[in-house]
């Protein structure tokens, strides 16, 4: 095993982990709002809205995020000869899609959950279908599913290192070239680590939410 | 003053026909008792006055708003208003866990009506120290007994300021000791004139507040009349086996 110089690799490092982390939050940023939108497409009364997006939902779930990536990367090329796509956007793209669809099911399950009598009661009390989503049904919705959430968050985490299949040099990435080019298992080590503290972030966080929404049954 | 005018309603569920050419007013300031036997179609009738079902045929006229005209609807607007003059408590209550009791029942005039939050809490509390639960406007509904939470939800229909408040069998979620305070605060509201229409299985409560019975079974109504005639002197077979059924449990 040759040394390594931890004062070169940990800035490359922690460069990944800022990576890892821009492709951790932008995601949540598309697929929180996005899920829920195909959560109401999944809901529809209409068919040609729900039967598309059953299509989609089954689709994103059913086939594996590396392929999505390879799908989002290399597709603009062989589909419409468009070249030079950011590899960082279209990792994005994909994972956005992609968690937005397991949101999607995460939120129907929230939303099938409450009981018909919450509709009945504000329907009784003049709320209109927006007012009973957004003041009745929405905040039961959140404090349903932040447990199947909060594995979601975890399961991210832990998922951004597949961008390195389309070469983002996130931390995964990093850690694996750094190995590689020195023959030694610390940089995996240090990335191990990385992704250890940020889920011990995530799971202290919803168990701080879940606190938070403790007042209430 | 009518309030109510349902006039030859039929209702049916595919092939199954739940409500049958009912008819029947209740006049401002009056207290109505439907009973009947399970599935006699009672709550049907409820839902169907407060839009949860809609009807096949016949009229329904709430505080001299048609409702709907021989199975024609009015508009959205106009529902929207019928909706508001008219308040509904359920059988299992269905307050909002997520509110605390004062909310649950500011919310709606807020939303709704627009009121001003300090206008919405004085008359909620104002109804929850006359449901003598004061005390409990921060609690969250998880925290209250079922009859105090049916209470709240009495509170909850009230602070709308409805001409007609709907009971469905309000106290059939209850445990037997709880029956007495849902009924004390019934009776005091029919005290102060409010007018009602209280489906349910207390025989001797109906007895007791009612101005009117209605008796239903099998989609019909089958007798009405003031107290004294339908539990008194009823005159229909099917009335006197009802009746019958329940004095001897």
């Amino acid at each position: 095993m040759r040394n390594i110089n931890l004062s070169q690799l940990l800035p490359a490092m922690i460069d990944g982990m800022g990576t890892s982390l821009a492709l951790f939050a932008l995601t949540l940023i598309i697929a929180l709002p996005l899920g829920l939108l195909f959560a109401a497409g999944r809901m529809s009364r209409f068919k040609i809205i729900r039967l598309p997006v059953q299509a989609y939902l089954l689709i994103m779930r059913g086939t594996p995020l590396m392929l999505q990536l390879f799908f989002f990367y290399f597709g603009p090329y062989f589909l419409f000869r468009i070249s030079g796509v950011d590899r960082f956007t279209m990792a994005v793209v994909a994972f956005g899609l992609n968690y937005s669809a397991y949101f999607a099911e995460i939120y129907r399950g929230g939303i099938e959950s409450i009981p018909r009598g919450q509709y009945e009661a504000a329907a009784a009390l003049g709320f209109t279908r927006s007012q009973t989503f957004f003041k009745i049904v929405l905040p039961q919705v959140i404090k349903r599913v932040l447990p199947p959430m909060g594995n979601e968050f975890m399961t991210l985490v832990k998922d951004t290192a597949l961008a390195r299949v389309i070469a983002v040099a996130e931390l995964f990435d990093v850690a694996a070239k750094a190995a590689s080019g020195a023959v030694s298992v610390v940089p995996y080590v240090i990335a191990a680590i990385f992704y250890l503290v940020m889920n011990f972030i995530v799971g202290r966080g919803f168990a701080a939410l879940e606190r938070k929404l403790d007042y209430y049954r | 003053m009518n309030i109510l005018s349902v006039e030859h309603v039929s209702k049916s569920f595919g092939e199954n026909e739940v409500l049958k050419d009912i008819s029947f007013s209740v006049d401002a300031g009056e207290v109505v008792a439907i009973i009947g036997p399970s599935g006699s179609g009672k709550s049907t009738l409820l839902r169907c006055i407060n839009q949860f079902e809609t009807v096949n045929s016949g009229s329904i006229r709430v505080s001299g708003r048609d409702m709907v005209t021989d199975a024609v609807y009015a508009d959205k607007a106009m529902l929207r208003e019928i909706r508001l003059k008219v308040g509904l408590v359920f059988q299992n209550f269905h307050l909002f866990p997520h509110f605390s009791v004062l909310k649950n029942i500011t919310e709606a005039p807020m939303t709704v009506l627009g009121t001003p939050r300090e206008e919405a809490e004085a008359t909620a509390r104002k109804l929850l120290s006359k449901m003598g639960l004061s005390e409990k406007e921060a609690e969250y509904p998880y925290q209250l007994s079922g009859g105090q939470q049916q209470r709240v939800s009495i509170a909850r229909a009230m602070a709308l300021h409805p001409e007609i408040l709907f009971f469905d069998e309000p106290t059939s979620a209850l445990d037997p000791e709880l029956v007495g305070e849902i009924l004390k605060v019934i009776r005091s509201l029919a005290e102060e004139n409010m007018t009602m229409v209280i489906v349910t299985h207390e025989m001797a409560f109906a007895r007791d507040v009612a101005d009117r019975v209605i008796f239903m079974d099998d989609g019909f109504i089958v007798e009405q009349g003031t107290p004294e005639q339908v539990f008194g002197n009823p005159q229909m077979e099917r009335t006197r086996q009802f009746l019958l059924r329940y004095s001897n449990q």
